[in-house]
């Protein structure tokens, strides 16, 4: 036993994979040990999801190996990858959310598993096992996203499991919601399994995984032990020449109050939906404010009621003003003629109609731009204007007739970004407005936001990326559970206390946090 | 009012509720799946002529019962073709089953319009059938409505207790998942859509062949999209489809009620209530958007492909 | 080996315009199948369906008295569907159009002014889009489905007319027939020709191409409304009032349909009959699509269903072929037009159709 080196769990050998017009794989080799935390790092676009497709036999590799346990095999699909003991937990959810978690889980087992009521007992064990307590006969729609994570692992955790492969776990979580999840991993590990970990977020590969492989632009651009490596060896690894990456941007205060929102109060009819308490916010000209959150924590409802999807009745219009008008009942298009600009979360199917021209994207906020005589179009100034755009903001496209959908995510978000700044808009609202870009086009989505705060607008961001939102932002607060943390200057806040913002926890909780300089970045409190 | 008129009344909605209620449950299964199809008066159709031609021709109901089945499975097959297969709007396929089946039905019936039928006879089973009030109403009725009954609880048991029923939620619900995880999406939408089919063209071969035997076109009388009302009025749950099915039979029996207590009004406006009856019913239960959109299953209607 | 079919990326413009043609081949060609089938010569029943009921004047005149209901239907339809919105109420909002209409008119009978046709024509219009308001009422403000209630809506229109043709609008000259009695000289629309039954109507079917083009194709308008189609969540984020779209799209839907129906009855018909319209609201559903929304399509597809009409009433006559081959015809179309459609966004390919599916079914979106 002991005179035979250990055999790998899984090896990959030369994996290429080829889509029209892309390699998405270049000969890639990998190798996990039974009980090894890997990293598989990359950005947007770096192979990352193709490769873990393939490992998990949803899609075939043109040419190269799988090998399992020394036996090279071909993984015809997710049945055969879990009953060799291959789980995976998806960055979008692949739950059910009008059925139960039993039932959710039983759909994923077979039918060999048994029935919902039959796998109770062991969904309860095993979800206390490993620290991550579920109820197996509530619906999944009822759960929180954190909650829904661990369905998704415990799913996992059911079978007997060898290897466990989890993409960008912790983009869903708070800081400390990702420490509990890896308490659990590394349990996991400690029993023998293997994990595959899929982040682009370096300190947390460094605080988990004992071996990183990383790719770029389709192919590995390096081994490495994550401990043994700085922040700047990795992102070289990641990026390449880190050309235009600034890391930060010089932060300013800024003049005169643009958006102010005044005690507002919003109840969500939805159940699903989140209400708002007494938020309290001033953006001033020349200035980026940042709010930070995890997805569901009422950023959608107050992107919604700031752009004017949703308005409030006219008794409380005072509740939002723009330059001391009160904006609060206005639809959108009184709001941007008052100036507001406005980048809403989805690109496709609410800032672009996707069959849409590109022509015909730019004319549907900017209308009110002199594009319009008597009710008819002026299709050559429509033109005119999106070919301005498309120029200005570098967009890769054929030409302004070619439909949305056929833009890449990048180009469209420029487009999109470009469509709200060719407005020359007092404030700017931008919600996610690298989520799903390569870095080139989010570093110079950045640039264009700084260059917009430089000329004297005002610019909200809501993001779920804290990385860009300390890059760019001059104050910064987070939202949780539908009410906002206070704003503090970016410069004196670390991440760990928008981390307790983003967890509700709003009161200063290091005694230091009160003394001294930090006190001042108090102050600023909206 | 006394029982005998009561009993009469219940009887008679248990036989006007039937074809409502064979096409609500086929095509409350096709919508759980994520499909709507708007096809059903155009499969009823069909179904009622094919039934009624091979009943007439052969002399025997239940081959024209099958072959009833045969033909809305049949057309249900076009619409899986071009919906699911070809990708295209589901309504738009859906009005063109409905117009297509309208015409063929007619096309091939219009020699057989106003030909007399022997159709299925009442099989009172004894003593059951002799229950006071609703004795007739369920143990009174012919064999399709025994066997709507029976189909009715395979239907609840497929969707309330079976795995099937959680794999047709979950195709419903959410493709994308459904088909990381390895279900057959497309072909388990294809087989609630024949399901929803057979049901329809069972719906028409009952009211060529038992309720009315005979052949007139247009003999569905817009029962197939009363039934599409149905399923948003059941809230996509299988025990309100059952309701509302004899519901809307009792409003289309309300003349002989209106008879029953002496009323006169003219017979064209009566025939309007089942109509104005399912508009107000829709107006009350979508009133509340957000509850509807609790209900229905979340893909209903939006195309979908392996792949995308 | 079966085809299969593969994503173009883009949408193929050339196919948008050729898959109607596509299908109407195909309709063709089965229908020929079907003729085969039936023991008759597939050359000589698509002439006398087809060619012989347009050979002479009198037959483009009658084609054209039957393409204007459907264009005038189809093009309302058009500006509904281009929202996205579902207005299958075209027939019944034809139909309640020539009920107003003919109940303005018996009670005008005698008037010897041409405002008795402006008050037939303005009441039928009204009543259309009251009847196709009522839908959109229903939709904006209780949320309901507006295909069902639209489809509800034409079985109580046809209830309605024919209850009042049975009942108050009866002729009481009329020797019991459920018919209205004849509308006056002044309520008639007037003839074009003496041969034929051609009548100025026409004029509002040119009119309404031109409006509707205007709007669908160069206004802001229509701009709106086909946002508001293609994406509803777009359509919110720049605040276009999507209620007053609803409202918008099936106003002008109901006023064209029911102004189809009014020119019916004051038209070729000259009085209400319960045959006011042989499915024509139905018809103009089918040439919406086939004509692909855009006015100048809708023109060529209403001419096209009207021709189907003509032809299946000759066919009866010389063929004894049941009328019922027009609403066949017509299905066949639509089905073989949206199945066409997938060319327009999929290429096809000969290739083992199984063995992509078994690949794309497991492939993650």
């Amino acid at each position: 036993m002991s005179s035979s080196p250990p055999v790998p769990r899984l090896q990959l050998q030369g994996i290429t994979k080829r889509y029209p017009g892309c390699l998405a794989n270049d000969r890639i080799d990998l190798s996990i040990e039974p009980g090894e935390i890997h990293a598989l790092l990359g950005e947007n676009g770096a192979g990352k999801s193709t490769l873990m497709k393939i490992i998990y036999g949803v899609t075939q590799p043109d040419s190269g190996s799988i090998v399992w346990h020394g036996e090279p095999l071909k993984m015809r699909d997710p049945a055969m990858a879990r009953q060799l003991g291959i789980g995976m937990v998806f960055q979008h959810f692949s739950l059910f959310e009008t059925l139960t978690v039993a039932e959710n889980i039983a759909l994923a087992m077979g039918s060999e598993a048994g029935t919902p009521k039959q796998l109770e007992p062991r969904i309860r064990e095993v979800s206390q096992r490993y620290g991550m307590p579920l109820e197996p006969q509530r619906l999944v729609h009822s759960l929180s996203i954190g909650e829904r994570q661990r369905v998704e692992i415990v799913r996992c955790l059911m079978q007997d499991i060898k290897l466990l492969i989890l993409d960008e776990p912790t983009s869903v979580l708070t800081p400390q919601e990702a420490d509990e999840l890896f308490a659990t991993l590394r349990r996991l590990a400690a029993e023998g399994c293997s994990i595959l970990f899929i982040s682009h977020k370096l300190g947390e590969v460094r605080a988990l995984c004992q071996s990183a492989t990383v790719l770029r632009g389709g192919r590995v651009s390096g081994h490495c032990v994550p401990a043994d490596c700085s922040d700047l060896e990795l992102a070289k690894l990641m990026v390449g020449d880190a050309e235009g990456l600034e890391s930060s941007y010089p932060k300013v205060s800024g003049g005169r109050v643009r958006l102010r929102v005044d005690d507002l109060n919003w109840h969500n009819i939805d159940p699903f939906g989140t209400s708002l308490t007494s938020l309290r916010l001033e953006v001033r000209s020349g200035e980026i404010v940042g709010i930070a959150g995890v997805a569901g924590n009422g950023q959608d409802e107050l992107l919604a009621l700031l752009s004017g999807e949703v308005r409030l009745p006219r008794g409380e219009r005072e509740r939002i003003s723009l330059d001391d008008h009160p904006i609060a009942n206005l639809y959108p298009d009184a709001r941007r003629s008052r100036g507001l600009a406005f980048v809403p979360a989805e690109r496709l199917g609410h800032g672009a109609v996707p069959d849409m021209s590109l022509s015909d994207n730019a004319l549907l906020t900017a209308f009110q731009q002199g594009l319009l005589s008597k009710g008819l179009i002026k299709r050559a100034k429509v033109l005119a204007f999106a070919e301005e755009i498309i120029q200005r903001f570098a967009v890769k496209t054929p030409n302004a007739q070619a439909p949305a959908r056929s833009l890449s995510g990048g180009n469209l978000q420029k487009f999109i970004l470009g469509r709200e700044i060719m407005q020359q808009p007092k404030l700017l609202v931008a919600a996610h407005p690298t989520w799903g870009v390569d870095v080139g086009a989010a570093a110079a989505i950045h640039r264009a936001l700084i260059a917009l705060r430089d000329a004297g607008a005002a610019i909200l961001v809501i993001s779920e990326d804290l990385d860009e939102l300390f890059q760019i932002s001059d104050r910064i607060g987070a939202l949780s559970g539908g009410t906002l943390s206070p704003l503090a200057a970016t410069a004196s806040t670390t991440p760990a206390d928008v981390g307790r913002w983003m967890a509700g926890q709003f009161a200063p909780q290091a005694p230091h946090l009160c003394t001294g300089s930090s006190a001042s970045s108090a102050a600023t409190l909206s | 009012m006394d029982l005998d008129l009561l009993s009469n009344i219940l009887f008679a909605m248990a036989r006007t509720g039937t074809p409502l209620l064979l096409v609500a449950l086929g095509e409350l299964i096709c919508e759980k799946s994520g499909v709507l199809n708007l096809g059903q008066e155009g499969m009823m159709l069909f179904g009622a002529v094919v039934g009624f031609i091979v009943a007439f021709s052969t002399g025997s109901l239940w081959l024209g019962v099958l072959l009833a089945i045969a033909a809305g499975m049949l057309l249900s097959l076009l619409f899986a073709a071009v919906a699911l297969g070809f990708n295209a709007n589901q309504v738009a396929t859906g009005l063109a089953l409905t117009i297509f089946g309208v015409g063929l039905s007619s096309f091939i019936g219009a020699a057989w319009v106003g030909k007399p039928l022997a159709g299925f006879e009442p099989l009172a089973i004894p003593l059951l059938s002799e229950i006071p009030l609703i004795g007739r109403m369920l143990f009174a009725q012919d064999a399709l409505i025994y066997l709507s009954f029976a189909l009715f609880v395979l239907v609840a048991w497929v969707l309330l207790k079976s795995r099937i029923g959680l794999i047709i939620q979950a195709v419903g619900e959410n493709p994308d998942a459904a088909s990381a995880m390895g279900l057959p999406v497309l072909r388990v939408r294809t087989l609630a859509v024949m399901f929803g089919g057979a049901m329809a063209g069972l719906a028409g071969g009952y009211l060529s062949l038992a309720y009315t035997p005979m052949w007139a076109e247009n003999m569905t009388a817009g029962r197939g999209w009363i039934a599409l009302a149905l399923v948003v009025f059941a809230s996509w749950r299988v025990f309100r489809v059952l309701l509302g099915a004899y519901l809307f039979g009792l409003a289309s029996i309300i003349h002989l009620v209106a008879q029953g207590v002496g009323l006169s009004v003219p017979s064209n406006l009566l025939a309007m209530l089942p109509y104005v009856a399912t508009i107000v019913v829709l107006v009350l239960l979508s009133r509340d958007a957000i509850k509807t959109r609790l209900f229905a299953p979340v893909s209903l209607g939006k195309p979908w492909q392996p792949g995308h | 080996m079966l085809l299969s079919l593969e994503p173009r990326g883009q949408q193929s413009r050339a196919m948008l315009w050729l898959s109607p043609l596509l299908a109407a081949v195909l309709t063709l060609l089965c229908g020929s199948l079907l003729f085969l089938l039936l023991g008759l010569s597939p050359g000589l029943t698509l002439h006398t369906l087809l060619i012989a009921p347009i050979s002479d004047w009198y037959g483009v005149s009658e084609l054209l008295v039957k393409a204007l209901p459907i264009l005038l239907c189809a093009l309302g339809l058009a500006v509904a569907y281009q929202a996205r919105i579902w207005n299958i109420g075209a027939e019944g909002q034809l139909l309640l159009g020539a009920l107003a209409g003919s109940a303005v008119a018996v009670n005008v009978i005698d008037w010897e002014s041409r405002w008795a046709l402006v008050w037939v024509l303005a009441a039928g219009t009204f009543a259309g889009a009251a009847w196709g308001g009522l839908t959109a009422w229903l939709r904006t403000q209780f949320n309901a489905n507006e295909i069902l209630t639209s489809i509800m809506l034409n079985y109580i229109a046809l209830n309605l007319l024919l209850y009042f043709v049975h009942g108050p609008l009866k002729d009481p000259e009329g020797y019991n027939f459920p018919q209205s009695a004849m509308f006056g000289d002044m309520a008639r629309l007037p003839l074009l020709s003496d041969d034929g039954r051609l009548h100025s109507g026409i004029y509002f079917a040119l009119l309404a191409l031109v409006v509707i083009w205007v709007l669908l194709q160069k206004s802001f308008l229509g701009f709106q409304i086909k946002v508001l189609g293609l994406d509803r969540r777009a359509a919110g984020f720049v605040g276009f009032r999507e209620k007053s779209l609803v409202w918008f799209a099936l106003l002008v839907s109901g006023a064209l349909a029911g102004l189809a129906g009014v020119s019916e009855v004051a038209g070729p018909i000259g009085q209400l009959v319960p045959q006011v319209s042989p499915g024509y609201g139905y018809a103009a559903i089918t040439v919406a699509f086939l004509g692909r929304l855009n006015p100048l399509g809708i023109v060529f597809a209403s001419l096209l269903m009207a021709l189907l009409y003509i032809g299946g009433e000759s066919a009866q006559l010389s063929l004894n072929l049941p009328q019922a081959i027009t609403q066949l015809f017509q299905g066949m179309m639509l089905f073989f037009l949206l199945a066409c459609d997938v060319l327009i966004l999929y290429r096809p390919r000969m290739k083992a159709v199984w063995k992509k599916r078994l690949v794309g079914k497991a492939a993650v979106a």
